[in-house]
């Protein structure tokens, strides 16, 4: 799959014909959609109230509708230009923003009940030009969403890690301004389908709410122990000796229909010396 | 952008963070438009609380706009002429053109088809 992180920066990227593609792409459409109800269902917020949310990255306003359709009052902002004229468009009832969730979320402490991001903190790993440092936009988004949402406030945020060191890079950032902070994955078998949700919560409440942030965080475990367990994979394969690597590598060409010898007392074993 | 979102944002430079200048926004040049929006009275009654009252009359004034009472509201809930009155202040009144000015550094932020820009030039960005 192409990343469009690869190809240039955002503002650039979703010019005006590729934020019209996307937004009218029946496929992005249901994704997204599909995306939206899964971090609304994770933030688990009050139902039948109005909640002031943030969209961070709302481009267009998919994500957007869905909120207005459930009735909350939202503010969006994107960096890129043509995404928000595409959203002006198609009548978005939200607020919009221009602006770079590298410099910062512009409102004031305690403004918002909880916030959201669909495909879109993934661009903060991104060092676009020479004065951006991924490692301080990241400190500076999750400082300043912090402070912006209300105590207990929660945050869920879809990303697409290019890699697990971003995941680690997002988390490690997210902890260190203070959130208490988890990733579900959902879908882990599959690659093209398996989607990662950074869930966030500012502090711990008494509001009903916030009730089932405990919930959250053991469902950000079966992503962490896949993580571990993939790693320490890699980590066996480097510590293995020669006699489990032949054996290995006999049974993959076996696998394979590939004529191969039957294991012996020799097999694998180290030659006698000579001299 | 909802006259209500003038109540929460702030200059987005790093070094007025916490300065008391970058809240409210100074509203300068500005054209109003009156859209007509679903009347939501649960979402008035919750907002009220985190509101800065003080700031809403600064910038009504700045707007031109002096009217309003100088104490918040207080038990609303039942006073469906209130609720009506705070509906089409902060959630119809919108602000279609205008420029922002923080209080502290005198950066302008500008509002245009009431998208309002808060990309910072390179040298404040950081």
């Amino acid at each position: 799959m192409s990343r469009p992180e690869q190809i240039a920066p955002p503002e650039i990227f979703y010019n005006d014909s590729e934020s019209k593609k996307y937004t009218q792409s029946t496929r992005v459409q249901h994704i997204q959609a599909k995306m939206t109800f899964r971090a609304l269902e994770l933030l688990n917020l009050q139902e039948n109230i109005p909640h002031y949310l943030l969209d961070v990255g709302c481009g267009s306003g998919l994500s957007g509708e869905i909120l207005t359709e459930e009735g909350h009052i939202w503010v969006g902002m994107d960096i890129s230009a043509d995404m928000l004229a595409t959203a002006l468009d198609r009548d978005i009832e939200g607020d919009l923003f221009l602006a770079d969730m590298g410099c910062g979320v512009p409102f004031r402490p305690g403004t918002f009940d909880a916030a959201i991001s669909i495909s879109a903190i993934q661009w903060l790993c991104n060092a676009d030009t020479n004065t951006n440092e991924p490692k301080f936009r990241l400190a500076r988004f999750f400082n300043t969403l912090y402070s912006s949402l209300r105590k207990g406030g929660k945050f869920v945020g879809q990303f697409y890690p290019a890699n697990e060191d971003q995941t680690i890079q997002i988390t490690g950032a997210a902890k260190v301004a203070g959130f208490q902070c988890g990733v579900v994955v959902d879908d882990p078998e599959s690659k093209k389908n398996r989607k990662h949700y950074l869930v966030l919560q500012a502090g711990t409440s008494d509001r009903p709410l916030n009730v089932d942030g405990m919930d959250v965080e053991n469902m950000s475990k079966p992503g962490n122990i896949k993580e571990s367990s993939k790693l320490s994979k890699k980590r066996a394969k480097a510590l293995e000796t020669k006699k489990e690597y032949i054996k290995r590598k006999k049974i993959l060409m076996e696998k394979r229909g590939k004529n191969v010898r039957k294991d012996s007392k020799f097999t694998g074993r180290a030659r006698k010396p000579r001299f | 952008m909802k006259f209500l979102t003038t109540n929460f944002v702030k200059c987005a430079v790093k070094s007025c963070d916490g300065s008391e200048g970058s809240f409210p926004l100074k509203y300068e040049n500005c054209q109003l438009q009156l859209e007509e929006q679903d009347f939501n009275p649960e979402f008035i009654v919750s907002m009220l609380e985190r509101l800065d009252w003080n700031a809403i009359i600064q910038v009504a004034s700045d707007l031109g706009n002096n009217l309003l009472p100088s104490q918040k509201p207080e038990d609303i809930d039942g006073n469906s002429e209130m609720l009506k009155d705070l509906h089409s202040l902060l959630i119809e009144t919108q602000i279609i053109d205008g420029e922002m000015v923080c209080r502290n550094c005198k950066h302008v932020y500008y509002i245009k088809n009431s998208i309002a820009s808060f990309l910072l030039p390179p040298h404040l960005a950081k």
